[in-house]
Formats: structure tokens, C-alpha cells, sequence
């Protein structure tokens, strides 16, 4: 017998003829936050979560020139002189940055680890966690420059931030290779205390447009 | 062929976990293992700092969340309804993710899962490898079987990194070098790690994080195959999710041309949205966060994005053993939080090590008896179901609501039917086990033995237990006094006071 049949013939076997029927599966928690998408209180209390992590944070209006220039001044106040960014992002996201070069999916890693930032978007957030949800499209990039990079500058439309898990998950497709990014990275295994910044960016600067 | 006390007749419990293979037993019996660690000041001093540090933070953000009782009452339902229906759950994730260009392996037990993943490897030809932190490929024993076959298996995990650089084992589930303390981390940085500027390198967090940056960048970027596990599998629609805090798991899960996922055959769960009622359970009940800094989720191979060759391995090794039994199947509930780790009074102050297995804890003394079998005789995993005072605190904070205490209490009558039949002769425990049996089943019964033990009080030394008791209860009587039974009975007071009202 493939050890494939073996296996489910021995879950079969511990089942028994009559498997327990198991009660039906109750969701009595909160599907849905109070506050609803892209509300004052859920981009103030995404804000202040992101903060909580050590995230930097910066607001600005919607229009593709205002979100541009917020993303050259935050590159510039965390040093950063070279970036790549999503092929998908506007154009005007990038235009106040002079050294940004754009994704076309043939860069290495060790080519990567040489750029000091990387400029995407985001697909949805979720203002109870403080988390932000990429999802490998154009906007948002492929995984793997959001990760080698130090500096993940990450844009938020205000429209896409939810309160709560179940609100964002449900605005996403799982067959989508995807990232959740809750702060910059981060470690407690030494003596339980936190510590930000280890493999992954160590800066996280979120714009949050609209 | 085992049989347990829950297990209801028509099932067919599978094989135990093969104990010589992998990491599921020490070679020590937990009361020798623990007092060597009682013993150890600088080692209870970690654990107390460290469990109350993430008590205090599993507290603060448990207690933000209005519906949590509703979010563990349905983990634990998708949990059960995951075990009845298991086998088609895990026919839907393999069809899915060999949908996405992803191949599935299955693995009866730790050798073959071993030798599946090094014909992986060798097949790509590399001799290293990266892995992110995995309770299944320690269990496993993944490390050394690559090892011997000349692969060198680099733990990239900050945790994980300092046990391996350390020669040591891990001790917890989320923080396996949480015996450790800063001041050790230095000093085995220093050691270990050849480019380290040790004019730089001091005991500060920070900096040691950032040296164990710099120590793996390098073994990132040119790495061609990762090993990973998963914290779950969702059956409709092929999707693997690893949880991490560092990055590292990032790395692995993207960088590396092929990846290899070894994965227990419980961890699959239904539906995409099943996901959102563990993420928030698993983040808060583990590190004490909303949400951990990082979630990776793929399905099959995404062209152009991510390892190119995926392998997803399905481990049983004990699982269909455990699956067989009512409380054995909830203890493959675990979602590996660690919670019960750090509110136990026993593993806070033995330590993971006493427990010899890669399942420390309240989880750890039920679940790895359960992989193993108990025998009855020297196995050492025997008296892992002994190691707990039955507080209850372990139930308290599980996301997924294992009644853990319940567990242990069958594992201990197991034992000793096991102890009895493997000595043929009724052993003193299975006698005391069996008449108490006999006087709890009548409540008549029951109030007159409780009145005959208070009777018996006066002719007792202070202090002394009622009988010698035998092993391994004895470990227990050897270090502290057994309480004299009371003067009245709990019954008996009611029934004289009416619970103090009259
Ligand atoms: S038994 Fe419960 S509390 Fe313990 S590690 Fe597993 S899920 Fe967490």
C-alpha cells in the first residue's frame, strides 16, 4: 500500500464507521467592526496601532502628486538614497523621488540587498491589528522585494482600511501569494522583551493617502 | 495494539511514533529530569522573568477583544468538525495544491518523512539548506538526518539559531531558547559566530539581534532550498500560512528556488475563512500581540514569484494513534500558541528540557504520551502525565479550549491499567485506582469513605501520606507533604450548614 492509502486508512480506521458527528461549527464572534471601512475612527485607530509597532506614519491627501511628495520626504528622513518600487504603482508616486528604479521582475537578491528602499501599495488594512495586507499584484509588488530592502514604504488608501479580521480577509483572494505586515520586523526571543528590526525591513513608513 | 480508555469500540487507533527516530522522548523520566533543573537558579530565574513577561502581554491584549470566548468556542469547533471529516480534508488540500504546481508527499512516519524531504534535497543538489522554525521537523529529527547524509540544516528562527549555535535544545514551543538569558546569548554569539565584531557586541537585545542579521543575510541570499512547516493548510483552496515575527520566515518562503513544507496531517482546516478566527486567537495566545509582525500565505507555485518547485509533506507519526482516542483527537486541537507553557506553574519552574520531547508544557505531557503510547514500564514519557498539579490554568487560556487537566487525568488511569497488565500482578496504584473507582461511582458510597478518611485523620502523623505511595506518585510524596483528610467532609459540612447559611 503508497504510503498515501496507508495514511488515510489509518485516519479512517481511528474515525471509525461512524465518525463523531461533530456540532455544527458556530460563529458567534464579530464579523464586522462598528466603525465601517475607511471611517475617521478606523484610519485614527490603524494610526495608532501601526504606532504601537514602531511603525512611522505619515498622512496625506489622495491625489497621486500629494502621496508623491509625502514618499520623498519619508525616504529622505530615514536616509534612504536608492528604491525600487511595485511595477504597478502611479506614476506620480515616484516622480518627486529622482534614484527610484521600478520592478520588471529580473532583479536578484543580491541585487536587492544594494537598494536601501522599496515603494508599494497595499490591498487592504486592518485597523484593529494595525496590520497591512499585500497580495502580489502589480501595486504591491513581488514578495521579494518587500523584504530585502531595509525601508518597506507601504501606501494605504484610506478607502481600503477595515477594522476588523474578518472584514479583511474577506476583501482578499487566498490563492494570491500574500504578506501581512504587522509593524517592521521584530523579535522577542531574547528574554521575551521586543526587538524591532531583524530580517525583514527594519523601517516600515506607512503613508496613509486620502 | 493499544486501546484506550476513551476510545469507543469500531475504531482502529494507528501506530505509535517510532521513539528512536526524531525528537518525541528523552532519556530521562520527568520527576530525574526536573529536579536537576530545579536546581538550576540562573535557569528558574529566565523562566520566571521571561513566562511572566508574556503573561503580563497575553493579559493585556486577551483582554481588548470583546468576543474571545466566542473566537475560542468556534476554534475549537472547526478544530472537531476538522478531525471528524479529516480524510476528505486532506484529499481537498492535496488536489489543490497539485492544482497550483505543487507536488504532495505523505509520510507514515519520522524516517520516511526524513528520507522523503532528503531526496528532495539531494535532488537539487545542494548541501544546505534554510529552515524556518518547525515543531514537525524537530519532532522528526530533520536536522540530523540531513546532517548524516552531508546536508547542513541552518535554523535561521533568532531563537532557533541560538540553540543550534548554542549545541542545545530548544525548550519552548515559541521561544525555544527561553532558558537562555542575554548575557549566555553573548557569550555564544561570541563564540560561534566567526565575522562577529566583538569590540561591538554586547548584551544589548538590539545588538544581538542585529549580529544574528548580519550572521544570516549572507546564508539568504544564496540559498536554493528552504524547510518549512505550517501553521495551517486550508483544504478548499490549497493554501499553506506561515505565522513569524522576524522575517527569516520570509526569507525562506521566497528567496530559495524549491521549498519543502512538512506538515502534520491535523493542521489542515477547512475554509479561507476558518483563517480569520485563527489569526486572532494564535497572535494574541502566543506572543502577546495583536498581530505577529508577518503572515506568509502561497498556494502551489506562483510564476514568476516565490520558489519555483514546492513539496508540501504530510507527517502521521503518532497522529492516527491519538486521532483514535475522544480526549487524544482534542489534543491535535493545538494550534502550538504556547499560552498553556507560560501560566504552568511546573514548566515554570522545570523548564522545557524535563520534558525530553520537542512538546513541553501542559500540551506537551498529554500530547507526546499520546504519539508514543504509554507502556507501563520504563518509558520515559511514561511520567510526563504526572508533571502537572492539575490547575486548570492551561485549560483557562487555551485559544482552542483543550481540557488539558482531563487529559492528564486519563493519561494517568492509562498508565496505571498499562503498568498493572505489564506487571501482571494489580499493582498498588491500579488497586487505589480501581477501589476509587468503585467508591466514586455510588454517592452513598462515596459520603461514607469520605467520613472514614476523616476518621482515620486522627491516627495519621501530620504531614504523612495515608499509604506509601508507589511510583511514580512517590516523586510527589519525596518533596512535600501530603495533606491529612479533614476533620469533616465537604458533604458533610454542607449538609450541617447549608454552605454556612444556617
Ligand atoms: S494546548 Fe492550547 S494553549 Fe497549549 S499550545 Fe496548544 S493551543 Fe496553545
Amino acid at each position: 500500500m503508497s504510503a498515501r492509502d496507508e495514511v488515510l486508512a489509518r485516519i479512517r480506521g481511528a474515525l471509525g464507521d461512524n465518525p463523531a458527528d461533530a456540532p455544527p461549527v458556530v460563529r458567534a464572534y464579530r464579523e464586522a467592526g462598528e466603525h465601517p471601512p475607511g471611517s475617521a475612527a478606523v484610519v485614527d485607530q490603524l494610526v495608532e496601532r501601526l504606532e504601537d509597532y514602531r511603525a512611522t506614519v505619515v498622512r496625506t491627501r489622495g491625489a497621486d502628486e500629494s502621496v508623491g511628495i509625502a514618499i520623498a520626504a519619508a525616504l529622505d528622513a530615514v536616509g534612504a538614497t536608492s528604491s525600487i518600487a511595485a511595477p504597478g504603482v502611479p506614476d506620480g508616486w515616484t516622480s518627486a523621488t529622482p534614484v527610484c528604479i521600478r520592478d520588471v521582475g529580473t532583479i536578484t537578491p543580491r541585487e536587492l540587498d544594494r537598494v536601501d528602499a522599496v515603494v508599494t501599495g497595499s490591498v487592504v488594512a486592518i485597523s484593529e491589528t494595525g496590520t497591512i495586507a499585500l497580495d502580489g499584484s502589480p501595486r504591491c509588488g513581488r514578495r521579494m522585494i518587500t523584504l530585502v530592502p531595509d525601508v518597506h514604504l507601504c501606501v494605504v488608501s484610506v478607502a481600503d482600511v477595515v477594522q476588523s479580521v474578518p472584514e479583511g480577509l474577506a476583501r482578499l483572494d487566498p490563492t494570491a501569494p500574500l504578506t501581512f505586515v504587522s509593524g517592521p520586523s521584530a523579535t522577542s526571543d531574547i528574554e521575551l522583551s521586543r526587538v524591532e528590526g531583524v530580517h525583514g525591513p527594519r523601517h516600515l513608513v506607512v503613508v496613509i493617502a486620502g | 495494539m493499544s486501546t484506550f480508555l476513551g476510545m469507543p469500540a469500531g475504531r482502529v487507533p494507528g501506530p505509535a511514533a517510532d521513539t528512536a527516530v526524531g525528537q518525541l522522548t528523552g532519556n530521562r523520566s520527568f520527576p530525574a529530569a526536573a529536579r536537576d533543573a530545579l536546581g538550576d537558579t540562573r535557569l528558574r530565574r529566565n523562566l520566571a522573568h521571561a513566562t511572566a513577561t508574556i503573561r503580563a502581554k497575553r493579559a493585556s491584549v486577551v483582554g481588548e477583544v470583546p468576543d474571545w470566548e466566542a473566537l475560542r468556542d468556534a476554534g475549537s469547533a472547526i478544530k472537531a468538525d476538522t478531525m471528524a471529516r479529516l480524510p476528505e480534508l486532506l484529499e481537498e488540500l492535496e488536489r489543490n495544491v497539485t492544482a497550483r504546481g505543487g507536488t504532495v508527499h505523505w509520510a507514515r512516519d519520522a524516517a520516511e518523512a526524513n528520507g522523503i524531504v532528503l531526496d528532495l534535497v539531494r535532488a537539487t543538489g545542494a548541501d544546505e539548506v534554510v529552515k524556518v522554525k518547525s515543531m514537525a521537523t524537530q519532532e522528526i529529527g530533520l536536522n540530523e538526518a540531513l546532517e548524516e547524509a552531508g546536508i547542513t540544516a541552518h535554523e535561521t528562527d533568532l531563537a532557533e539559531l541560538i540553540v543550534q549555535l548554542g549545541h542545545d535544545k530548544p525548550s519552548h514551543i515559541l521561544v525555544p531558547a527561553i532558558h537562555r538569558g542575554r548575557a549566555e546569548i553573548r557569550e555564544i554569539f561570541a563564540r560561534e559566530m566567526p565575522d562577529v565584531d566583538l569590540a561591538t557586541l554586547t548584551d544589548e537585545p538590539s545588538v544581538l539581534a542585529a549580529a544574528a542579521r548580519t550572521h544570516l543575510r549572507e546564508l539568504f541570499l544564496r540559498a536554493r532550498v528552504a524547510v518549512s512547516g505550517a501553521n495551517f493548510g486550508i483544504a478548499e483552496t490549497g493554501t499553506l500560512t506561515v505565522v513569524e515575527s522576524e522575517g527569516n520566515g520570509r526569507m525562506c518562503l521566497t528567496l530559495p528556488e524549491t521549498l519543502i513544507t512538512v506538515m502534520g496531517i491535523e493542521k489542515v482546516v477547512p475554509a479561507w475563512r476558518d483563517l480569520e478566527v485563527f489569526l486572532q486567537l494564535l497572535p494574541r495566545s502566543s506572543t502577546g500581540e495583536r498581530m505577529n509582525p508577518y503572515t506568509s500565505m502561497w498556494t502551489g507555485v506562483t510564476p514568476g514569484d516565490g520558489p519555483q518547485d514546492f513539496h508540501l509533506v504530510l507527517l502521521d507519526n503518532g497522529r492516527t494513534r491519538a486521532l483514535a482516542d475522544d480526549l487524544g483527537r482534542t489534543a491535535l486541537h493545538c494550534i502550538r500558541c504556547s499560552a498553556c507553557l507560560n501560566v504552568c506553574p511546573v514548566y515554570e519552574r522545570t523548564g522545557g528540557h524535563a520534558y525530553g520531547s520537542v512538546y513541553p508544557g501542559p500540551i506537551g505531557a498529554v500530547l507526546t504520551p499520546f504519539l508514543t503510547g504509554v507502556t507501563g514500564g520504563h518509558d520515559p514519557n511514561d511520567s510526563l502525565p504526572y508533571a502537572s498539579s492539575l490547575c486548570g490554568a492551561c485549560y483557562d487560556v487555551c485559544p482552542v479550549k483543550i481540557n488539558i487537566p482531563d487529559l492528564l487525568v486519563q493519561l494517568r488511569a492509562e498508565h496505571t491499567e498499562a503498568h498493572a497488565a505489564a506487571h501482571r500482578l494489580p499493582s498498588a496504584e491500579a488497586a487505589a485506582m480501581a477501589a476509587a473507582a468503585w467508591v466514586m461511582s455510588d454517592p452513598a458510597r462515596f459520603a461514607r469513605a469520605g467520613r472514614a478518611a476523616g476518621t482515620a485523620r486522627h491516627g495519621i502523623r501530620r504531614g504523612r501520606p495515608l499509604l506509601p505511595l508507589p511510583p511514580p506518585l512517590n516523586g510527589w510524596t519525596a518533596s512535600r507533604d501530603a495533606p491529612s483528610p479533614p476533620a469533616e467532609t465537604f458533604r458533610d459540612w454542607w449538609a450541617r450548614t447549608r454552605g454556612g447559611r444556617s
